[in-house]
């Protein structure tokens, strides 16, 4: 008997040694990788020591990559039932920031919880795709497109976009949006309302500008010309380019990037990582790390699809929006493409809060792996 | 998996595989653009690249400053001659420290020191070499800066503290950030930044650190500053105003030198601390400039603590200084009435045990209990209270309570009751400690701020005063708040204060011998005696050894808290001596001289200064290139 008969007969539960041996390791080997390049960016940027960023950034790595394994041996009938309570919790932790919230760099973003801060917004990354694809889950095709079910969803998603672009946090809130919108598209929204959607989107721009903070919209008006203030805030951009230009096909060597290493470059541990990499390692090192991702976002496509429960496979989807999101706006950001948002490389910015949020979102594409061959019927779950 | 789930699985592999393909087509622009950039662009980038010569700095803010309230500067900023290095600007950190030892003296600490924090540091951000450099040294180096090798002479400021020992304890001191802090905020690890560690300092940080400004500059193709193109100064860190006295606070100081021991002078209608001493003290610049271990063991062996300020963390019985209070409880409870009369014939017995008093007074009311300090009246006053009603009382008047007023570290002292009792020690409460807990003893615990705000609640006609030290941060006063009334009987409470007056100005009162004489500034207090030992039955058989043939360590607390001017009461003073006897004798003249220099200045009356609007652009501690 295979393995997937036994899951799918529904007749005795997986042990946790044959669960170990259904991990994908390739997809572990592939983030671990992809983090080393982190840690090598991280030794450069400090000139060639692990202190102070690449030594906490391994720290922060281990123990995201066991919080991957735990949350991917979970059964994920627990992750399902789960998903409710952690997006109330969420939401009540993101209306808290507003008003406990520690005020970090013009924007009050965590709540201090002494040795460590907690991000509210990172916990709602997850917690909305886990609700969504619960959502959803229990719906059949024709019922998603109705206004009646329609409604939940949209609120599932605009509340929180809401509560984030208050604190204010641009980024996360695009981010959010642009993510559930897709698992909306995923599971089966018809064409006519998708269309209807698009117009009101496109004709609300207008008001939405003027929701803008003033910074944030500097920062548009300097991404659509970063010459008109070169020495203010289209700096970054401009120092971005050049470095990266400058960086040619194979790059200044690992350590030699003038611009990064001269401190022309700002904010390169975090933001602009990325450029880093492509200044020291040229074109090659920065495609070599683009197509790694490339590689992930294949491994959540693989995993969708051969899922066999709607909840898992709209798990695996929005996991891998998310990510493509991440890398999209950095990568765009750092090469002038979008206004420059507070977005970190996923896997390789310095960052712990983004570390662990990311690895516990891998655990969950590994857990929806692990479990494909589970049968949920959307009937036996009921929608609240 | 029936028909319906069929349907929406085929709907989600066609839009996942559409995603996908989108997905790879975004994907594939920012190949595109990457290409763009790195190939197609890259001569001209790598022009720009050559020629880039244009980086941020941050600029470090000048520390806001602390006032007196009447403006008397009580920490500043003064110019601090300063080397720096940058190490990825330098080839060898060695032989350029070997090239500026011949400039002048660079001991083998400080270049071990140097060496070491080159190396922890990042490359590109500076490294101080030496600090507080006189301006001759500073001048040789100036002129030798080329040869030096990256080593860069800068003028910046540094903390000074012109009172030292006056206001070590007040006013706090500053010293290097460690690398947590620098974690915390950014602008810490700019050279010559300082971060409060104590006192007003620690406690308004925040408001005094500022904010940095920033700087482009045109830098040649080793990193060194060409030009300044724009600039963006910082922001001072805003100046604070207290309101203490500086001149009554440097007279408690002095007219306590010798001891250990605080001294507290408040306003009792605006809370306001004029003067807040702590004996001994130690130069807070030290502390700033980089402490010797031998300054540093000195201080911390010192058996009169010198870094502990007393005032608000020191914890000591408060002795028969709360008398007035257990009397005014009493009042208020009805249990015992101002004339009746109690017998002291020197003990009291309860059970086994005998409680003593410090002599035999005869027949007592409350006004001679209160003026002679009879133990055994209270004794009889305590039973009749009750600890609950004992513990309600120390509450009110802000025993056992924090003030969070504007220094750390507040300790509480302690309130004994029921349930601190069970919580602490694990037992049930005895009525012998009832006893005890209304003469200030057992224990209760109290800091010496404490026992000047319970005197300036009873000086005040029973208004919840609290204590007040920050007049103000840079343009914005601290508000004032009306003390709200605690609802006490003034008759009942005109009978403590006159108690009080009675200790001080008529013949037998504990305090007589040291009562004001000049009309109109006469003060009422209470003295306090705390044992800090137990006599036993033999050795009072024996007679009791008197204070001053004791070693130090076993000499009784000293404490007096007074208020004046009798007849309108404006100021309130507690006064403590660790181990200095007897409070009548120790603590008493020690307190009358600072309430009579009070008095003579009276600092309420005079005009304080205002909030300092910010106005004044300090200068920017500005980088000058060799």
């Amino acid at each position: 008997m295979s393995f997937l008969e036994v899951m799918g007969s529904g007749g005795r539960e997986l042990r946790l040694t044959e669960k170990f041996f259904e991990i994908n390791w390739g997809l572990i080997l592939l983030i671990c990788v992809i983090a080393g390049i982190g840690f090598a960016m991280l030794y450069s940027v400090a000139g060639g020591e692990l202190d102070p960023w690449a030594s906490n950034q391994m720290i922060r790595f281990a123990i995201g990559m066991v919080v991957l394994f735990v949350v991917a041996l979970i059964d994920i009938r627990v992750w399902m039932s789960l998903a409710y309570p952690a997006y109330a919790l969420a939401l009540l932790l993101l209306i808290g920031v507003e008003f406990v919230g520690s005020t970090g760099m013009g924007a009050q973003r965590w709540i201090d919880l002494g040795p460590f801060r907690l991000q509210p917004s990172e916990v709602m990354k997850i917690a909305m795709v886990l609700t969504l694809a619960r959502y959803f889950h229990g719906l059949t095709l024709d019922q998603v497109s109705r206004v009646i079910y329609l409604i939940p969803a949209l609120l599932i998603i605009f509340i929180p976009a809401g509560l984030v672009l208050q604190q204010p946090d641009l980024g996360t809130a695009v981010l959010l949006v642009a993510g559930g919108i897709a698992l909306l598209v995923l599971a089966g929204l018809n064409w006519k309302i998708m269309t209807a959607g698009i117009v009101v989107a496109v004709s609300a721009i207008p008001v939405g500008w003027n929701f803008l903070l003033p910074y944030q919209k500097a920062r548009i008006f300097t991404f659509l010309d970063p010459s008109r203030d070169p020495l203010g805030a289209g700096y970054n951009i401009i120092q971005s380019k050049i470095a990266l230009g400058s960086g040619g096909l194979f790059g200044k060597g690992f350590l030699q990037g003038s611009q990064a290493q001269l401190d022309f470059l700002p904010e390169k541990q975090t933001d602009f990582i990325f450029t880093m990499l492509g200044e020291e390692l040229g074109l090659v090192g920065a495609a070599f790390l683009l197509i790694l991702y490339l590689l992930v976002l294949g491994y959540c496509l693989f995993f969708a699809l051969e899922c066999r429960n709607q909840f898992g496979r709209l798990v695996a989807m929005g996991v891998g929006v998310t990510f493509a999101l991440y890398v999209f706006i950095n990568v765009a950001m750092v090469m002038g493409l979008v206004p420059v948002v507070g977005v970190p490389l996923p896997l390789v910015s310095y960052g712990g809060t983004a570390m662990i949020t990311l690895l516990f979102a891998f655990g969950l594409l590994m857990n929806v792996h692990i479990h494909r061959g589970v049968d949920l019927p959307r009937s036996s779950i009921s929608i609240w | 998996m029936d028909i319906k789930d069929n349907d929406r699985y085929k709907m989600f592999n066609r839009r996942a595989a559409m995603m996908s393909v989108g997905g790879l087509g975004v994907m594939g622009t920012l190949f595109g653009r990457l290409y763009y950039i790195q190939v197609l662009e890259e001569e001209t980038y790598k022009g720009l690249a050559d020629k880039n010569s244009v980086r941020l700095e941050k600029l470090a803010p000048v520390r806001g400053r602390i006032y007196d309230r009447f403006g008397t500067e009580l920490a500043s900023n003064q110019s601090n001659f300063r080397l720096v290095l940058v190490p990825g600007q330098t080839q060898d950190i060695e032989q350029a420290l070997d090239n500026l030892g011949e400039v002048i003296e660079v001991s083998d600490g400080r270049r071990e020191r140097v060496l070491k924090a080159a190396k922890r540091s990042r490359r590109f951000s500076a490294v101080t070499v030496m600090e507080n450099l006189e301006w001759e040294d500073f001048a040789k180096v100036n002129i030798r800066t080329p040869d030096l090798g990256g080593i860069t002479p800068e003028a910046g400021v540094t903390r000074d503290y012109p009172f030292d020992s006056d206001l070590s304890h007040i006013v706090g001191y500053v010293a290097a950030p460690n690398e947590s802090e620098i974690d915390e905020d950014e602008i810490l690890s700019l050279p010559g930044m300082r971060i409060g560690k104590d006192g007003v300092e620690r406690f308004i940080e925040a408001e005094l650190r500022g904010q940095s400004g920033n700087r482009q500059v045109e830098v040649n193709a080793y990193g060194r500053v060409i030009r300044e193109l724009k600039r963006e100064d910082s922001t001072p860190g805003k100046d604070v105003i207290l309101t203490l006295d500086m001149e009554l606070q440097s007279y408690a100081m002095k007219r306590m030198e010798g001891e250990s021991g605080a001294a507290v002078v408040m306003d009792i209608h605006t809370g306001d601390l004029l003067a807040l001493a702590s004996v001994p003290g130690f130069d807070p610049n030290d502390f700033n400039l980089g402490l010797s271990q031998d300054t540093w063991d000195g201080l911390r062996n010192n058996k009169y603590k010198p870094l502990l300020n007393k005032a608000i963390k020191g914890q000591y019985p408060p002795g028969s200084t709360v008398k007035t209070i257990m009397a005014l409880a009493a009042l208020e409870a009805g249990v015992m009435s101002p004339w009746e009369s109690v017998y002291c014939g020197g003990v009291t017995r309860l059970g086994n045990h005998d409680f003593h008093c410090w002599k035999d007074h005869g027949p007592v009311n409350m006004r001679t209990a209160i003026k002679e300090s009879c133990d055994v009246y209270f004794y009889e006053l305590a039973q009749r209270l009750g600890i609950d009603r004992i513990q309600s009382i120390c509450n009110r008047f802000g025993l056992g309570q924090v003030f969070d007023f504007g220094l750390p570290g507040e300790k509480s002292g302690v309130v004994p009751s029921r349930g601190w009792k069970i919580a602490n020690i694990g037992e049930p409460w005895q009525q012998g400690e009832t006893l005890i807990a209304a003469i200030g003893q057992g224990f209760m615990l109290a800091n010496p701020l404490q026992l000047a705000v319970m005197t300036a609640r009873l000086a005040n006609g029973g208004k919840a005063v609290e204590p007040r030290l920050i007049r103000a941060v840079g343009s914005e006063a601290m508000d004032i708040v009306a003390p709200p009334s605690m609802g006490f009987d003034q008759s009942q409470l005109q009978v403590i204060l006159d108690g009080m007056n009675a200790v001080s100005n008529r013949a037998g009162g504990t305090a007589y011998g040291s009562r004001i004489w000049e009309k109109g500034m006469e003060l009422a207090g209470k003295t306090g005696t705390s044992q800090v030992r137990r006599i036993t039955a033999a050795e009072r058989a024996a007679g009791i050894i008197k204070n001053e043939d004791l070693p130090w360590e076993r000499r009784d607390h000293a404490l007096f808290v007074a208020f004046a001017p009798v007849d309108n009461p404006r100021y309130a003073i507690s006064v403590f001596v660790e181990h200095g006897g007897g409070g009548s004798k120790a603590a008493a003249p020690i307190a009358r001289d600072i309430m009579h220099k009070t008095l003579i200045k009276d600092p309420s009356k005079r005009r304080a200064i205002g909030p300092v609007a910010q106005t004044m652009k300090a200068p920017s501690p500005a980088t000058e290139e060799g």
